[in-house]
């Protein structure tokens, strides 16, 4: 404009005031020199404000033994420990309980979000109240509610609950068994891991060949075959141990259990697989309902519970068996059992075969305190579920907008090309759906890693209680300590938007 | 073959079949379409059936109603003490407030209901004069009715304000706050000078980079050692100092959103008008953007409510702080008292956050079909 | 053989070899909760039939077009496509819907694949045919809507024709022996009518089976073998092109042309 302005010879020259580009320049040097004013202000106050009670700058604090115990770190902590070794305590907790939480948090989100988007009223309807009363009560109180009235709450030591697989809880927190692989096991890990990679690997190989001639590999199909029958005579074998538990009949007889085993996964091999399964989800039903049934009515009577649980057994067979009829032949199948016998059976042979061990030292009470075991604080289980529970009601929104956001005509264009539902969900929506949740997800899971530091609150040891607060207090290191957090959660951030930027630009789609 | 074919009497529409209407049918529909969505309705019948009874019981059932005693409270079996709560209500409304004094948060909650009210219905007039009160007028007011020392008011210092008083008093001062600075940081971030829009950019990230409790420890550690020596800076003030700063760089991002949807031709046609920066931002392009923001401004507001109770870890006596620091009165201690606190002071928050997000809904619905039309 | 006489006018009684009809629609009503959307429909499709539908808005147009390929499900009567009933059977709705390809007013293309995948996808997955060939035959149809360059574009970057036109080729790949269209032009500009049209055409006089729901009057003079009118749910007239246009017989119909045609 100013331009312009000067080709119109006749035109009287402007005041320089009057000068866009002047008045700009004008403005970001005021701006610029308030602000450099102002931090100069402050600068000299802090300078004068130290320098009047005695106190220095600089980070060789971070060199000093730190004197001060921290109930939960990740390595080996002693009073004589440094002080940056304090920060990597914090750091590395506050990183534990959101990787925790956001593991959790993801889980119990996604499932709200589907469930709140179900065409059942009921299952809609208790996913929109929980999220709209978690999300509507702060986050501070909820912790202080799940440490202080449930936590800390819980019965003393000698009275602690005891909860299946060696679990205890009481008020010093959550005692596990903490597993003691010996030195062959490092073998067992390995295989896990190679044979998780094998598994992917194989999947994407089957897919691709799959694209490229129509059908999946033929040995892939004919492997996947015996795999099914392998898998089904596994799971039989856990279905029908589990009956064993409620059945005393079949948990007296051992053989039983082989039997119905074996004659399920002789039928998986069969035309009448989809029985076989039936079988499975029938048996699963009725021992998890009656299990659950029994611990959560401890009133209702065993009759009416195994009646109920047998029949809904009965129904989820007609649905399992029901879906298993409308399965594709197998040679148009993912080889899915191929893929767990492996990612099963190879650790499981490796186990067996290098004699590995695995034990758990199982937590034991003695006099004043459970010995063994590994225990988790309870400020630590508090925390994890707090921001799990939190957390996940946000995530839930967004998964419900994303899949909201795919737009109706999509399904039925995918539906009048005859793509089943599967293909349907795996091709055209999800892919859809996760371009739109992935940026709020992350953002989610930025915003429960900067709400771990509420854990300061209830006395978990995370960056902001450890280093902003014990160490600021003993050092008096305001400037460094704070700075130093800062920086931390600076770093998360500026992480988050780095791949947001780059996710962003990797999907999105290409407009006109 | 005859193609030809003609209507004689047109069908008149009848009842779907099998439908019956009444809940048989709407249960058929929604509960037990299908055997999945059945099983589905019967464990999620269980959850509710083993959640709600001890949740009724505990807030009614078994619960002491206020004018119980401490005694009943104590009673095995007993579910929540609202008598508890009913004999610390003033101190969880007013905190340490002098109780001789409660006249005065009484008015100030009333003129807040009386100018907020208005404010937040789209069609109630005189907008502009009662935005000049509620933003301006109110939070002098009743700063001076408050702390008193005037007038002949007796003084109050802030150590003594607490409760829903001091919850709600840091949200308003942090919404009314922010408001200006996130307005300016927002034009500063889409200015096309390039120091200013730097500055507003590292302003705004720096913030919403980190999370509140550490802006707050840095407002109550760092900001008596950034000011002259000598000079002391109140508790509640340092606190209120870091959420306004905090919750700026939010709305900040909320108001950017308006600008940027904001279509090009309205900034062409104030600049068309000859109007200059300032008179075309504040005439033209502020008024449509932020009404179009209001939903995000409005949730904005909902997490900095939640937010404030984090004010208690750097010791004021916020709603949450006051409930924690009763459950420890020995003169109502039962096993239920934790709790009873912890619920009530749930129920408020959520009654809060809940109206406002029903509004921030409604008013989203009402901007949507505006811009159709 | 059963279902035949019930539709079939009196003295037409010819013989009609159940794979000569690609879409019988029988006694059927469908309804929206309480709304009763489709009355009392019968229709016969042949094998090669060009069949319009016209009506005013809200006759039930496009809710009788999604009933053929089970986007919507009817709850009285019978749908038999291809001899194959409509029920709530997975296996066969997939395996109707396999035959039977549908354009929508909105294309509905997937916006996060190219031209190519669009067109490739379903061929891949629910047919098996292998890639290299999949890719060959949708280039193919692409030529035939006269957009092979823009093969590698993704949806965003075409005209709504283009957009269209590739929705068309997309249904094509699966080889449908019907086609459906529901208003595949109204979303157009004015200028981009005409090469849907044109592609359309083409198909008809290859012989597709098509049902189309439009307003093109013109198109439905070219290539229809009958134009069906609907209102309020139920099919009002139903007669040849030039009968139709020419001479109206139902007060509705009348009205609805002279609105239409000014
Ligand atoms: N999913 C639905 N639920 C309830 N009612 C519906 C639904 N879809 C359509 N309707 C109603 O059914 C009637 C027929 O709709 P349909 O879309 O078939 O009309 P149409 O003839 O295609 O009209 P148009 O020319 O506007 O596309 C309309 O009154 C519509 O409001
Ligand atoms: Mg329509």
């Amino acid at each position: 404009m100013a331009v312009l302005d000067h080709t119109t010879g006749s035109a009287p020259r402007p005041s320089l005031l009057n000068d866009p580009v002047f008045r700009g320049i004008l403005y970001q040097v005021l701006v610029a020199a308030a602000v450099i004013a102002f931090f100069g202000w402050i600068i000299l106050n802090t300078a004068q404000n130290l320098a009047a009670q005695n106190k220095t700058t600089g980070f060789d604090f971070l060199f000093r033994t730190a004197g001060f115990d921290i109930s939960f770190t990740l390595f080996p902590w002693s009073r004589s420990s440094f002080y940056w070794q304090a920060f990597l305590a914090g750091l590395l907790n506050t990183l534990l309980v959101a990787v925790i939480g956001i593991f959790f948090a993801t889980i119990l989100g996604f499932t709200l979000g589907i469930a709140r988007l179900s065409s059942n009223w009921l299952i809609a309807r208790v996913a929109t109240v929980y999220i709209e009363t978690i999300r509507n009560i702060p986050l501070l109180l909820q912790l202080f509610f799940w440490y202080f009235a449930v936590l800390k709450a819980m019965p003393a030591v000698r009275q602690s609950f005891e909860l299946p697989l060696d679990i205890f809880i009481n008020q010093r927190g959550l005692m596990v068994p903490r597993p003691m692989p010996d030195h062959e096991f490092i073998w067992v890990v390995v295989a896990i891991v190679v044979s998780i990679i094998l598994a992917i690997g194989i999947g994407i190989w089957a897919t691709r060949e799959r694209t490229a001639t129509g059908r999946y590999p033929r040995y892939v199909i004919n492997a996947s075959k015996v795999a099914d029958a392998a898998v089904s005579l596994l799971i039989g074998l856990l279905a029908f141990t589990l009956l064993g538990h409620i059945v005393t009949a079949i948990g007296a007889n051992p053989a039983l259990v082989w039997i119905g085993a074996v004659v399920v996964a002789a039928l998986s091999l069969t035309r009448f697989a989809p029985i076989g399964r039936a079988i499975l989800g029938f048996v699963f039903t009725w021992v998890i309902l009656s299990t659950l049934l029994s611990a959560m009515f401890s009133t209702w009577s065993t009759l009416a519970i195994g009646i109920g649980s047998v029949i809904a057994g009965a129904v989820v067979a007609w649905i399992v068996q029901e879906r298993a009829a409308d399965r594709p032949p197998s040679e148009a199948r993912f080889p899915t059992a191929l893929l767990i016998l492996i990612v099963i059976g190879i650790p499981a042979f490796i186990y067996w075969s290098t004699g590995a061990e695995l034990a758990f030292e199982v937590p034991v009470l003695e006099r004043f305190n459970f010995k063994g075991g590994f225990q988790l604080p309870p400020e630590f289980v508090a925390l994890v579920f707090g921001l799990s529970i939190y957390t996940a009601a946000f995530i839930a929104e967004n998964v419900r907008g994303g899949i909201r956001a795919v737009s109706k005509g999509q399904t039925e264009a995918a539906q009048s090309l005859g793509l089943k539902e599967g293909d349907r969900l795996r091709l055209v929506i999800v892919p859809q759906a996760m371009r739109v949740i992935v940026p709020p997800l992350t953002s989610q899971y930025l915003n429960l890693t900067k709400n771990s530091s509420l854990g300061a609150a209830i006395g978990y040891p995370e960056l902001v209680n450890v280093f902003t607060g014990t160490t600021l207090n003993q050092t008096g290191k305001a400037i460094e300590v704070i700075a130093m957090t800062m920086a931390v959660y600076l770093t998360f951030s500026l992480l988050t938007s780095a791949f947001m930027n780059w996710y962003n630009s990797r999907v999105a789609l290409v407009e006109r | 073959m005859d193609n030809v074919y003609i209507r004689q009497d047109l069908v008149d529409a009848r009842p779907a079949p099998g439908r019956t209407g009444g809940p048989i049918d709407w249960a058929r529909h929604n509960l037990f379409s299908t055997p999945s969505n059945s099983l589905l309705t019967v464990l999620g019948a269980l959850l509710l059936m083993w959640i709600i009874p001890p949740i009724y019981n505990f807030l009614f059932g078994h619960a002491v109603m206020p004018g119980g005693t401490v005694e009943q409270c104590r009673a095995e079996g007993a579910g929540a003490c609202w008598a508890y709560i009913a004999a610390r209500f003033n101190f969880f409304i007013y905190g340490f407030y002098p109780m001789t004094e409660y006249w005065r948060p009484n008015i100030v909650f009333a003129m807040l209901a009386l100018l907020i009210i208005p404010l937040l219905i789209p069609s109630a007039p005189f907008k502009r004069t009662n935005a000049l009160l509620f933003f301006v007028v109110f939070p002098v007011v009743s700063y001076y009715l408050l702390a008193g020392d005037v007038f002949g008011l007796r003084h109050v210092p802030t150590e003594q304000w607490g409760g829903l008083m001091v919850t709600l008093i840091i949200s308003l001062v942090g919404i009314i706050g922010s408001i200006p600075l996130g307005i300016l940081l927002a034009l500063g971030r889409q200015s096309k000078l390039p120091i200013i829009k730097t500055l507003c950019v590292m302003f705004i990230e720096l913030w919403r980079a980190v999370p509140l409790i550490t802006v707050l420890f840095m407002a109550s550690i760092m900001l008596p050692l950034f000011m002259p020596q000598g000079m002391t800076v109140d508790k509640l003030l340092r606190a209120l100092v870091g959420v306004t700063l905090f919750s700026s760089a939010y709305l900040a991002e909320v108001v950017r959103g308006g600008l940027q949807a904001l279509p090009r031709g309205q900034y062409e046609a104030g600049a068309a008008l000859g109007l200059g920066y300032w008179k075309r931002t504040l005439l033209i392009v502020l008024p449509q953007a932020l009404k179009n923001v209001i939903p995000g401004i409005v949730n904005t507001f909902i997490a900095l409510f939640k937010d404030t109770s984090l004010v208690s870890i750097v010791g004021i006596f916020d709603l949450l702080n006051t409930v924690q620091a009763a459950s420890s009165d020995i003169n109502w201690a039962s096993p239920t008292q934790a709790v009873t606190g912890y619920v009530f002071a749930a129920f408020m928050f959520w009654i809060f956050c809940f109206a406002m997000s029903r509004y921030s809904l409604w008013m989203e619905r009402r901007l949507d079909t505006g811009h159709k039309r | 053989m059963t279902n035949l006489s019930v539709t079939a006018p009196e003295g037409a009684a010819m013989q009609i070899s159940q794979t000569d009809v690609a879409v019988d629609v029988i006694d059927m009503h469908k309804w929206y909760g309480d709304f009763h959307v489709l009355r009392d429909i019968n229709l016969k499709v042949m094998r090669g039939e060009r069949i319009v539908i016209a009506g005013p808005s809200g006759s039930g147009k496009s809710t009788l077009i999604r009933c053929i390929n089970r986007l919507e499900e009817h709850q009285e009567g019978h749908i038999f496509v291809n001899g194959t009933e409509l029920t709530a059977d997975l296996k066969r709705i997939d395996e109707v819907r396999r035959e039977v390809g549908m354009v929508f007013q909105h294309f509905n293309l997937f916006p996060h694949l190219t031209i190519l995948q669009n067109l490739t996808l379903a061929p891949i997955w629910v047919r098996g045919i292998p890639k290299a060939e999949a890719e060959a035959a949708a280039m193919h149809y692409l030529e035939r809507v006269k957009i092979p360059e823009q093969a590698n574009k993704f949806p965003g970057q075409l005209s709504g024709g283009q957009q269209q036109r590739v929705a068309i080729a997309r249904s094509l790949c699966m080889q449908p022996k019907i086609m459906l269209f529901d208003e595949p032009t109204s979303a157009l500009d004015p200028e981009m009518v005409k090469e849907v049209l044109d592609v359309m055409i083409s198909l008809a006089e290859e012989g597709m089976t098509m049902l189309c729901v439009t307003h093109e009057m013109g198109f439905a003079r070219q290539v229809a073998n009958r134009v069906i009118f609907m209102d309020q749910g139920q099919i009002i007239e139903q007669n040849e092109p030039e009968a139709f246009f020419s001479n109206p017989q139902h007060e509705r119909t009348k009205l609805f042309l002279s609105q239409i045609l000014h």
